[in-house]
C-alpha cells in the first residue's frame, strides 16, 4: 500500500501539525512499512472469519442512568494547560476560513 | 464572494420560489433528558458551575472507560419507533476523529455507517394539507462542550483573542435525526420542527427546549429550476447547511433567506458553493462559515472501548407498547372527542395551550370554555409575563373551576377574569378568591334594583329617551349600575332589569 508524500501532508494538516519538506519525505516511506505490517492480517482473514472491532465477543453492556460525583473543578483543570473563569482557556479557535 | 463581484439583484421570495423549487432536508440534534452523561455518571443540569460536571472519561483521559447509559438507548429507541424506522438489531458507535477543543478526547463518539434507527417517516400538517417527510436516520452520539470566545465582539469567533472551554455539556447524550429532502417549503420545515419538538415532549425523552440549546437544527436547502409543464424534475442542486437554527422561527427564516440568496446567484449565472452558513437572528441573513470537510476527513472507525449494541427484538416490542399517544393522534381524539375545529386546534398549538386546554376540558369545564380562557386570557397573561403559559401560577383545574362558575351565572366573564388576578396573585383557590374579594355576581336582590332605580332618578334624560323608544341609550346606566355595584353584576341582567324598569320590554 503506497503512502504518498501528499497523504501525509493531508493528515498532517488534519493533525495539525507543522511538518517539514524533509520530515514528508521520511514519514511516507515508515507510514506505508506501519501500514504494510498491520495488512498482514488480511492474509489470515478467511471467509468464515467476520470482522471484528471489539477483543470480547460482548454486546449491550449498559450502566443505569444514575449520576455520580464528578471532579472537583481544580482537578479538572489540573490537566489544562491555562485556566480563566473555571474554564480551560485555549488558544484563539481556529479560524474556520484558514 | 469578493468586493469586486458584481452587484447581484436579488430577486423577491415569491418571484424566487415562483421560477425555482426549493429542496429542504433538515438535521435536528436533541439532547435526552437523562439524569447522567451518555458514558459516565456526570450529572446534565443545565446552567451548573462550569467545568462542575466532569469526569475522566468525558475528559477522555487515559484508561478512562466509557459504558452506555441504558436510558439513552431506550429514548433514542422510543424517538425512532414513534418516527415509524426500523431499529437495528446489531449497531455500533465510531469515533469521529477532529481537532477542535470543544471535545477535550480530539474525537466524539457517534455512528456513522450503523445508525440505531432508519427508514421512517413523520406526517406534518401545514393549512390542513399533509406532508409526509422521510427520516433517513436517527443515531446517538454525545454532545460536545461549550465555548466563549472571548476578546472579538459579542462572542464570535472572528477577532477572538482566545477561548474558553466549558465541558459540562460534553458527554450529554444527543440524538440526531437527519430527514430526506423531502421538504419543500420553509413552512413545512418550521412544522417538521414543531411536531418533531411535540414528539419528544409526548415521548418524555427530552425538554426540547431550542431557547436552550436541548433541541438544535441545521437546514439544507437547495434550488432547482421549476420543470416546464410535462418535463421531469431537475436533478438536484448544490446544497448550503445552516448550522444552529434555535427558534422555529429562525428555521422558517434562515430557509426564506437561503432560498433568495441562492436564486440570486443562479439568476446571475453564478454557483451556489457547498458550505457551512451561519443564520444572524438580528439581520436575518445567513453568512458563510467553513467550507464543508469532506466526510473521509473524520476518519470515522468503531469505537473499540465500546461494545456492539444488539437491541433484541423483545426490547423494542416493549418499548413499541408503551409507547404513548403520539400528538398527531391526540390531535384526531381532540377533534373526535370535543369538536374542535382543526384551526382551532392549531392556535391552541400556536399559543402553547393545547395540553392545558385538555387538561380543563378533564378537570369538568366545558370545551368551549376551557379553550376561551386559555386561548383568550391566559395566553395573553402569559404573554405580558414572559412566560409559557403552563409556567402561570393557575391550574388546570382551577380554570374548570372558573369556567363551572361563570357556567352557573355565579360570575360574569368579568368577574371571572378578577379570579384570575386573584389566583395569579397567589391568594388562593378560585373559590377562595371569590369569597375574599366578595366577586361573586349580584343576580336579582334589593341591593341591585336599589341600583337601577338610583341609576334611572341620576339620569332623567337619558332615561326619558329609553322611554321614548331609544334603547341603545340605555348604555351609560348599564355603566353607572355596574359602577355602582363595582362590576358584580352580570350587564346583560343589569340592561334587562332596567328596560323593565323604564317599562319598555
Amino acid at each position: 500500500m503506497a503512502i504518498t508524500r501528499d497523504e501525509v501532508a493531508n493528515l498532517a494538516r488534519l493533525s495539525r501539525m507543522s511538518l517539514s519538506s524533509a520530515e514528508l519525505d521520511a514519514l511516507a516511506p515508515q507510514l506505508e512499512a506501519i501500514l504494510g505490517a498491520v495488512a498482514r492480517v488480511a492474509e489470515v482473514a478467511a471467509a468464515d472469519i467476520p470482522p471484528t472491532s471489539h477483543a470480547v465477543p460482548l454486546t449491550n453492556v449498559f450502566r443505569a442512568d444514575v449520576t455520580r460525583p464528578s471532579l472537583p473543578v481544580a482537578d479538572v483543570l489540573a490537566g489544562a494547560p491555562a485556566a480563566e473563569e473555571g474554564r480551560f482557556r485555549v488558544p484563539r479557535i481556529l479560524d474556520p476560513e484558514e | 464572494m469578493s468586493t469586486s463581484a458584481p452587484v447581484i439583484a436579488t430577486p423577491s421570495y415569491e418571484d424566487a420560489t415562483a421560477r425555482y423549487e426549493a429542496v429542504i432536508g433538515l438535521e435536528t440534534h436533541v439532547e435526552l433528558g437523562t439524569a447522567s452523561k451518555m458514558f459516565c455518571g456526570c450529572a446534565t443540569v443545565f446552567g451548573a458551575e462550569p467545568n462542575t460536571q466532569v469526569c475522566p472519561v468525558c475528559l477522555g483521559l487515559p484508561g478512562a472507560l466509557p459504558v452506555v447509559n441504558e436510558a439513552a438507548v431506550r429514548f433514542a429507541t422510543l424517538i425512532g419507533l414513534a418516527l415509524n424506522c426500523t431499529i437495528a438489531s446489531w449497531c455500533r458507535f465510531a469515533r469521529k476523529n477532529y481537532f477542535y477543543p470543544d471535545m477535550p478526547k480530539n474525537f466524539q463518539i457517534s455512528q456513522y455507517d450503523e445508525p440505531l434507527c432508519s427508514n421512517g417517516w413523520l406526517d406534518v400538517e401545514v393549512e390542513g394539507e399533509i406532508h409526509r417527510v422521510g427520516i433517513t436516520r436517527v443515531h446517538l452520539e454525545e454532545d460536545t462542550g461549550k465555548s466563549l470566545h472571548v476578546g472579538g465582539a459579542t462572542g464570535r469567533i472572528h477577532g477572538a483573542t482566545h477561548s474558553l472551554v466549558d465541558y459540562n455539556r460534553a458527554g450529554i447524550p444527543l440524538v440526531e435525526i437527519v430527514t430526506e429532502p423531502d421538504i419543500r417549503h420553509p413552512e413545512v420545515a418550521r412544522a417538521y420542527v414543531d411536531e418533531l419538538r411535540e414528539l419528544c415532549r409526548a415521548l418524555a425523552v427530552s425538554d426540547v427546549r431550542m431557547d436552550q440549546g436541548s433541541l438544535r437544527c441545521d437546514a439544507n436547502v437547495s434550488l432547482r429550476p421549476r420543470p416546464a409543464a410535462g418535463q421531469p424534475d431537475a436533478p438536484f442542486g448544490t446544497r448550503s447547511e445552516t448550522k444552529n437554527l434555535n427558534s422555529l422561527r429562525s428555521v422558517e427564516r434562515a430557509v426564506r433567506f437561503e432560498i433568495v440568496r441562492q436564486a440570486a446567484l443562479l439568476d446571475a449565472g453564478e454557483r451556489v458553493i457547498q458550505e457551512t452558513r451561519h443564520f444572524d437572528e438580528a439581520s436575518g441573513r445567513t453568512s458563510s462559515g467553513r467550507s464543508k470537510e469532506e466526510a473521509t476527513d473524520y476518519r470515522y472507525f468503531p469505537e473499540p472501548d465500546l461494545t456492539p449494541l444488539a437491541l433484541t427484538s423483545e426490547y423494542v416490542e416493549a418499548l413499541r407498547a408503551v409507547l404513548p399517544e403520539l400528538p398527531a393522534q391526540r390531535r384526531a381524539r381532540l377533534v373526535a372527542e370535543l369538536g374542535y375545529t382543526a384551526r382551532e386546534l392549531q392556535e391552541m398549538r400556536n399559543a402553547g395551550v393545547l395540553e392545558l386546554v385538555e387538561a380543563t376540558v378533564a378537570a369538568g369545564a366545558s370545551p368551549a370554555g376551557a379553550r376561551k380562557w386559555w386561548l383568550n386570557e391566559l395566553a395573553r397573561r402569559a404573554s405580558d409575563a414572559g412566560v409559557e403559559p403552563r409556567e402561570l401560577a393557575i391550574s388546570p383545574a382551577q380554570v374548570a373551576r372558573i369556567c363551572e362558575l361563570v357556567a352557573e351565572g355565579k360570575l360574569t366573564d368579568a368577574l371571572g377574569r378578577k379570579v384570575v388576578d386573584g389566583v395569579l396573585a397567589g391568594d388562593g383557590s378560585p373559590d377562595e378568591v371569590v369569597a375574599a374579594r366578595g366577586l361573586a355576581v349580584v343576580s336579582d336582590d334589593s341591593a341591585l334594583r336599589d341600583a337601577v332605580d338610583a341609576a334611572i332618578a341620576g339620569a332623567p334624560d337619558i332615561a326619558d329617551k329609553v322611554r321614548g323608544g331609544k334603547l341603545n341609550a340605555v348604555g351609560p346606566l348599564v355603566g353607572t349600575v355596574m359602577k355602582t355595584m363595582r362590576g358584580q353584576a352580570d350587564a346583560a341582567a343589569v340592561r334587562r332589569l332596567l328596560l323593565e324598569r323604564l317599562e319598555v320590554s
